[in-house]
């Protein structure tokens, strides 16, 4: 049942992240994104990881493809994406997606990482007790670090978006 | 059917990040450029926490609560330059912000 549910959401969340790339709307894209993220939250889960499934559905699902549906939708673009492709990109993209191909044939093929059963191994992400112990011994001065730079983020984001005076806006 | 791996979670892994490189190569839209670059932060993530697992540690699934935060104050900054950009020049498509050449 657990295999059947991971090769599900891998492959659900493979797709919608094609369907990010390929989909021509931008609102189209943003939901796509959305769903793949909820395809990623439930590898999370399949890995145990249900506090991180839950922040990434939180921060990824809840704040940031809002916010992304919310430029699409206030910007309201015009729909001119031109698809063509000089002669080296074309070549450069050729070639990368042969040397994808293989690296992953590869990693298919003949990677095998060294691990563990899991079975054996403890799913230490299932206790919540244990990120909090981390967050406030080992990992102290970067979880400071990252408020200051929410705070920074904060700061940065009303300087770009105020209107200043004497700015030559087009609108 | 075998039993998913380590191995099976860095493909997907690693095939999201090519499907989010791709799209940041191939897009013009910067909205949607910024979107695939959400989706290799994404798989990134995908690939800490499944090391994590597998190795019965802890720090990989911290490092995915930075990677969080990090995320969200990027988004945040880059969707207000976005804007900032759009408001300046009326487009925010790759190839038409070309200012910057002589």
């Amino acid at each position: 049942m657990a295999n059947f549910l991971f090769y599900a959401f891998a492959f659900f969340t493979v797709a919608t992240a094609a369907g990010v790339v390929a989909s021509k709307n931008a609102v189209n894209a943003a939901m796509c994104l959305l769903l793949s993220l909820v395809g990623v939250a439930g590898l999370f889960v399949a890995l145990n990881a249900y506090l991180l499934a839950f922040l990434l559905l939180l921060v990824y699902a809840g704040a940031i493809v809002a916010l992304f549906l919310f430029i699409v939708m206030l910007l309201d673009m015009k729909e001119t994406e031109s698809r063509g492709f000089g002669k080296l990109s074309l070549a450069a993209i050729i070639l990368a997606a042969g040397l994808l191909v293989t690296g992953l044939s590869t990693l298919v093929t003949r990677g095998h990482l060294d691990t563990g059963n899991p079975a054996l191994t403890p799913a230490l992400g299932t206790d919540i007790k244990l990120y909090s112990y981390q967050l406030f011994t080992t990992y102290l001065l970067p979880v400071q670090v990252m408020g200051f730079l929410l705070l920074i983020a904060m700061l940065g984001v009303i300087v770009l978006s105020k209107r200043w005076e004497g700015s030559d806006d087009v609108t | 059917m075998t039993s998913a791996t380590l191995d099976h979670y860095v493909l997907i892994s690693a095939l999201l990040f090519a499907i989010g490189l791709f799209g940041v190569l191939l897009r013009r839209n910067t909205l949607v450029v910024f979107m695939c670059l959400e989706l290799m932060l994404v798989a990134s993530t995908l690939a800490l926490v499944a090391f994590s697992r597998f190795n019965g540690t802890m720090d990989g699934n911290v490092f995915v609560f930075f990677i969080l935060t990090v995320a969200a104050a990027e988004v945040a900054v880059g969707l207000a330059i976005i804007v900032a950009l759009f408001r300046k020049r009326q487009t925010i498509q790759l190839n038409e912000l070309n200012s910057l050449k002589n």
